[in-house]
């Protein structure tokens, strides 16, 4: 099968990102402001192009799941904008944001977590069209009934409640809530990592299919780097609230040039016993974004470390393989 | 003639509950030797963590309970042992890591009051001693400043390093036999990398068994040198890794090797899947338990659950097919999506 290159030169992105950062005051105690920051998101750009699938990989903490929730509007962003379909939504107010809450949805890792457990699933699917005001009772339960039959879930699922499924089941619901408006950008964050192996592959077939059908663009957050690279047309490594490196897939699995995303490539187990490992085992402990370290926030653990990393902040090239590290001067 | 650090015969365990007795382990087996790491891989619920329960004879009471086979540990059959006996082996020669860390940790003991502990318990030596050997291990599993990290509480603690001192406090008696369940599914890949090669460095100085569950098949083909793929409380299939990832035989084991996405298939290709999910354990099938996922079925599977043969030496398959399907190894047909298909009409949304 082939893959149809997208043309990022006659259209425009979808989404916009610029230069956003989410910082969040750390309290201690009831009510104490300490005056200090979780810098979670630290300065992100990205885009991403209608129908495309940008993979966002990176280590527990490091601020994915805080940047897909700024771009969903599910928290105010501390600066920097989010421009959907040319529109800035980082500011917008509650009655504003309405039609780009139609847009813009989310899928959940525990979808046990975000689905009503007192609502059969015939009522958590027709909410998306209450809450917006769409269609008559007839017209939302005949579409409740397309969506269940698009994740490929019985039409008898209408009176059963979330608690009666598998997990798998579970996230086909999630998904088909997801989609239920018609959305433009899905911000999948770790929607397979509950999952059991068989069960991850029908979900992973699902994702692409619809994209494929509808057009939709994914912002697909998880940590397995070979989930990520099936599913992506584009990868951006994120370490302590910033984008280290971004590129197609191939290019950052097989040059990658971060020495983060070279370590971590190196660590994916591969499920073959012949395949000889030349894993580069990281030492030092993972840095808090309360204190981030000065300069090149992986220096505390970086093998090519160098003076200059200690003091000096890289910033992303502006090349094919966008990278920050002073390995590469621009 | 050598003998297994660790033989499980036919071990049955079940679990009383409101709505009947379950058998969430039915009549497995498998050796582990000294100086080996055995992998154990399933679908979730599949038994795997009930069995190191068993051989730990940590079963929650009173539900749960050993009804059938033996567990041979160093020759010695744990299942009979006193409560007594049972608890000497357990942290001196047998160490286990537990799925969840937190479970294993006392929250509101110091690092170190925890794991000097569990050296006291097990050895004849001083509190100074035991304080001197804690902060060794602390750094054998690379904690940094492991002094004032035994001062510290467990939620002062990252997920990672937590799970560090679990693996430090399972090490500390240099046990014979590790039991690993999931020790690194919560962690990210690169602090996975490091424990992983921690447990094999220890246990080439110590010649230590392990036992590694998880569901990690890229886990098990780095770590182990056999596997047991469980499904449904019973051994689907058993081997060298090389017989299972080479050579796999059992219709579920094909699957799941064949549904993993991997780093070089191309971008948004279709995945194999096995359609389907697995039975629970109230509504088991009378036959093959993967019947109802199986694509090479054929009706005499239904009838009665197929034996555990031999395929080749050490290479063992529970599956009515399985000559068949050897003699087709060399060609796996890639079945991509098969029993899924899915109609895409929707109305337009006003
Ligand atoms: N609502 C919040 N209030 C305060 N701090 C938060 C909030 N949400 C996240 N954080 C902090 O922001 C940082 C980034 O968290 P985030 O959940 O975005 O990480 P992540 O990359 O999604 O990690 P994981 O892989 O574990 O899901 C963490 O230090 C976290 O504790
Ligand atoms: N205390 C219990 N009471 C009743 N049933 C139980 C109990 N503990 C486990 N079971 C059942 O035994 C079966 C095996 O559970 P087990 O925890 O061994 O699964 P597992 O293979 O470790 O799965 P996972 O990958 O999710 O950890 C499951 O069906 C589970 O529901
Ligand atoms: S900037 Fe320096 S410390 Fe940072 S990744 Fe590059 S070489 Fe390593
Ligand atoms: S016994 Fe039959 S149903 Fe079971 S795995 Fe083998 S072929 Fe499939
Ligand atoms: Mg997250
Ligand atoms: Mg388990």
């Amino acid at each position: 099968m082939s893959v149809i290159p997208l043309d990022t030169s006659s259209v425009s992105p979808l989404l916009q990102v610029r230069d956003l950062k989410m910082h969040f005051p750390v309290k201690e105690g009831v009510f104490m402001r300490t005056g200090k920051f979780n810098k979670a998101v630290d300065g992100v750009s990205i885009n991403i192009m209608p129908g495309e699938t940008l993979g966002l990989v990176g280590e527990s903490g490091c601020g994915k799941s805080t940047l897909g929730r700024c771009i969903a509007r599910l928290y105010q962003p501390t600066s920097g904008t989010v421009e959907f379909g040319g529109t800035d939504i980082s500011r917008l107010g509650r009655r504003a944001l309405m039609p780009f809450r139609r847009d813009i949805q989310m899928i959940f890792q525990d979808p046990m977590e975000s689905l009503n457990s007192r609502h059969t699933v015939g009522q958590i699917l027709e909410e998306p069209f209450i809450v917006q005001n769409i269609g008559d009772k007839q017209f939302r339960q005949t579409r409740v009934k397309e969506l269940l039959n698009v994740v490929g879930l019985p039409a008898r699922s209408v009176t059963r409640y979330p608690f009666e499924f598998s997990g798998g089941q579970r996230q086909r619901i999630g998904i088909a809530r997801s989609i239920a408006l018609n959305p433009k950008l899905i911000i999948c964050d770790e929607p397979v990592s509950a999952l059991d192996v068989s069960i991850q592959s029908q979900i992973l077939n699902l994702l692409i299919e619809l994209q494929k059908e509808f057009n939709l663009s994914y912002l697909f957050i998880a940590h397995d780097l070979a989930v990520v690279k099936h599913i992506s047309d584009r990868i951006a490594i994120m370490y302590l609230g910033k984008i280290v490196e971004t590129g197609d897939g191939e290019s950052i699995y097989r040059t990658a040039r971060h020495p983060y995303t070279q370590s971590l490539i190196s660590a994916i187990p591969v499920p073959d016993p012949h395949h000889k490992s030349h894993r580069q085992v990281l030492v030092g402990d993972v840095p808090s974004p309360i204190n981030p370290p000065s300069g090149c926030a992986f220096h505390t653990r970086c093998p090519k470390v160098m003076d200059v990393c200690r003091t000096v902040t890289p910033v992303l090239s502006d090349d094919r393989q966008p990278v920050s590290c002073h390995l590469y001067p621009s | 003639m050598s003998q297994a650090m660790l033989s499980v015969r036919n071990l049955i365990t079940e679990f009383e509950t409101d709505e009947g007795r379950v058998r969430a382990v039915d009549n497995i087996s498998f050796e582990v030797n000294a100086g080996e790491t055995l992998g154990i891989v399933g679908e979730s619920g599949c038994g795997k963590s009930v069995t190191a329960q068993s051989i730990m004879r940590l079963l929650p009471q009173p539900m749960g309970q050993i009804v059938g086979g033996e567990i041979l540990f160093q020759g010695r059959d744990l299942v009979s042992l006193s409560v007594a006996e049972m608890q000497k082996v357990r942290g001196a020669r047998i160490g286990m890591v537990f799925q969840e860390p937190m479970t294993a940790l006392n929250p509101v003991h110091t690092i170190g009051r925890q794991l000097t502990e569990v050296l006291l318990i097990h050895k004849p030596i001083t509190k100074d001693q035991a304080i001197r050997e804690a902060i060794v291990m602390l750094d054998k599993v690379g904690i940094p400043s492991p002094d004032i990290r035994m001062t510290e509480y467990p939620h002062q603690l990252s997920g990672g390093m937590r799970q560090r001192v679990v693996i430090a406090m399972a090490l500390a008696c240099q046990p014979s036999l590790l039991i690993a369940d999931e020790p690194t599914t919560a962690l990210d890949v690169t602090i996975q990398a490091q424990i992983l090669e921690l447990i094999k460095e220890l246990q080439t100085h110590m010649g230590m068994a392990v036992m590694l569950i998880t569901h990690d098949l890229g886990v098990i083909a780095e770590t182990c040198s056999s596997v047991v793929v469980m499904y449904a409380g019973k051994v689907a299939e058993k081997g060298s890794v090389y017989d299972v990832f080479d050579r796999p035989t059992h219709p579920y084991t094909r699957g799941l090797l064949e549904s993993i996405p991997r780093l070089d298939t191309p971008p948004k290709s279709k995945l194999t899947i096995i359609p389907g999910m697995v039975p629970g354990l109230l509504d088991l099938p009378q036959g093959c338990r993967f019947e109802n996922r199986c694509r090479y079925r054929k009706d005499s599977c239904t009838v009665a659950s197929p034996p555990i043969e031999t395929v080749e030496p050490g290479h063992e398959v529970s599956c009515y097919e399985w000559r068949d399907l050897k003699a087709n190894e060399s060609k796996i047909d890639v079945v991509t999506g098969g029993g899924d298909s899915i109609t895409f009409k929707m109305s337009a949304v006003a």
